[in-house]
């Protein structure tokens, strides 16, 4: 039994149809990494994932069922923007889950549960490197910032799955590179289900066992939002694999999309 | 030579450029009442500053003979009570009907259209209902305060929940929230200051009805006050009261933007406002 399925999965915005024909099983355990152009429909299927958009036509089940119409505790999200709390500092926003966990009415905790929540969210913010940062509000972070910030937020949460949208775009290789190391330490530790979407095709190779690349494989010049774009690559990757074979693959494959001139 | 735009004042220039326009309006009522009172010395229109200050004075110092009470403390008390009790409600209200209305779509379906269908009545036509109603005590007064900038708090509220990003309300929703809690730890903490600062906003409206209410029935208040020595064309007692009205609007005014910038940092950096 697979955790995730689709089967001829299909998104339309009204006449616009974003993906189509979406066939795929993800085993409990893989670090799939999503590539494809700006807009052809990551983000989208990301949220039909999370459940806050609803499956147009086809199939999409989570442990063979239809996956739930929305968001829960299963399933952690790191988005592309707006994804902490402006009003809770770094704090308060990773200490967020297990207050709501502890204290159903009120959803802040008191006393010992709170010492001992402020004791789990600092280890976890020492471990995003954002200790000295305490104290402070997410208007007063950068960019970067706020995004390790998410992404240490959506870990206090032990979800299964993992949805992570360019969660590294704003961060300095240096960094970047302390937070690959962290998600896939996290994601061995917890024994996540991960799916990562990134515009970085060396990350994409690096942190997944799974590469899926996003694409139209029809298009009508007349009529550009009459097809969507599905997976049109399916690549397994493996660690001892290094990735520029896999880039040759890729191109031997001969499908020269948009998105390979883009990308590679 | 900079932009216009992009010219700012320093800061002492600030104050002086401020200042410039009462300077100015000063002097022009000055010059005004001088010459009135030149033709006529008894001429009530345009009072002195110094007749002012001498009938301002006496209304702050002299007690009445019958009560002891001293005329403008006793008024400016009743008028503060009726102003901060009356927004007081409305602003709870307004969180309230806001959170709920911007937050459960179910609500909003029942609710909205009452709420924009009642923030259309005029008030003022109104206040003869709430005088039958309540009679002409207090709570008139505060109901007619209510009914005036409740609906106007409730929809502005409503639209700042519904402008919160989605983004925030999922991510609750996988931090485990249920819908209690979505409602009290991220619409009701971010929805605070934005209505401390629409209250602000509202506060001239409840001036408005404060004062309309207190003209048509009242024993002592503000807008009492000026409406009744009206009769006797008293500008000397008439204009220092506005004044007087005036600061304690701006007192609250002020008050009201303190609490928020100090309880709520994070709004005030983030909208990059620092009024
Ligand atoms: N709520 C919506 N209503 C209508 N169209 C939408 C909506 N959301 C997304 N779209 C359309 O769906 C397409 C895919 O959008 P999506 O955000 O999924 O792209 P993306 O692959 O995440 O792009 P990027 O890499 O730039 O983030 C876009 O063409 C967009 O116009
Ligand atoms: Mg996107």
């Amino acid at each position: 039994m697979s955790l995730l399925a689709a089967k001829r999965l299909e998104k339309h915005y009204g006449n616009h149809v974003v993906l189509e024909n979406l066939n795929f099983s993800v085993e409990s355990g893989e670090f799939v990494t999503l590539v494809g152009a700006s807009g052809c429909g990551k983000t989208t299927f990301l949220k039909m994932l999370l459940g806050t958009e609803a499956t147009s036509r086809g199939r999409l089940t989570l442990d063979d069922h239809p996956i739930p119409n929305e968001p829960g505790p299963d399933r952690g999200v790191v988005f592309q923007k707006y994804s902490v709390f402006p009003h809770l500092t770094v704090l308060g926003n990773v200490m967020m889950a297990d207050e709501l966990r502890s204290s159903k009415l009120l959803g802040k905790s008191f006393g010992a549960a709170r010492r001992r929540g402020i004791e789990k969210a600092r280890e976890r913010i020492e471990e995003v490197g954002l200790d000295q940062a305490l104290d402070k509000y997410p208007h007063e972070l950068s960019g970067g910032m706020q995004q390790r910030l998410a992404i240490a937020q959506a870990l206090m949460m032990r979800p299964r799955i993992l949805l992570l949208d360019e969660p590294f775009g704003a961060l300095d290789p240096g960094i970047r590179q302390d937070m690959h190391v962290l998600i896939n330490r996290l994601w061995q530790e917890q024994q996540l289900t991960i799916f990562m979407i990134t515009h970085d095709l060396k990350e994409a190779f690096e942190l997944g066992t799974r590469l899926w690349v996003f694409d139209k494989t029809r298009h009508d010049p007349q009529a550009p939002e009459a097809y969507g774009a599905t997976i049109t690559y399916d690549l397994p990757i493996s660690r001892d694999r290094p990735s520029e074979a896999l880039k040759e693959t890729l191109q031997q494959g001969g499908l020269q999309t948009h998105t390979q001139e883009t990308l590679l | 030579m900079k932009r216009l735009i992009n010219s700012t004042p320093s800061r002492g220039g600030r104050w002086l450029l401020g200042l410039l326009p009462f300077v100015l309006l000063g002097m022009l009522y000055l010059s005004l009442s001088n010459a009135r009172l030149a033709e006529n010395p008894n001429d009530p229109l345009l009072p002195t500053p110094a007749k002012m200050a001498q009938s301002f004075h006496h209304l702050a110092t002299a007690e009445n003979a019958r009560t002891g009470e001293i005329l403008l403390w006793s008024d400016t008390l009743a008028s503060l009570e009726r102003i901060v009790i009356g927004v007081g409600i409305s602003a709870l209200i307004g969180l309230i009907v806001g959170i709920l209305n911007g937050g459960l779509p179910l609500v909003r379906a029942k609710l909205s259209p009452l709420v924009t269908v009642a923030s259309l009545i005029p008030p003022m036509a109104l206040l003869p209902i709430l005088f039958i109603a309540f009679g002409t005590g207090e709570a008139a007064k505060i109901a007619l305060i209510v009914i005036g900038v409740t609906p106007f708090l409730i929809r502005d509220l409503q639209g700042h929940a519904l402008r919160l990003p989605d983004e925030q309300l999922i991510k609750a929703q996988t931090l485990g929230a249920s819908s209690w809690q979505v409602l009290l730890r991220v619409l009701l903490p971010q929805l605070t200051p934005r209505l401390l600062n629409a209250t602000r906003l509202a506060m001239g409206t409840a001036w408005l009805f404060l004062i309309a209410a207190e003209a048509i029935a009242a024993q002592e208040g503000l807008g009492y006050r000026i409406f009744l020595v009206r009769r006797y064309l008293s500008m000397d007692v008439i204009l220092p009261y506005v004044a007087w009205i005036t600061l304690l609007a701006f007192l609250l005014d002020q008050l009201l933007a303190w609490v928020s910038r100090l309880a709520f940092p994070w709004y005030h950096a983030s909208e990059g406002d620092n009024a």
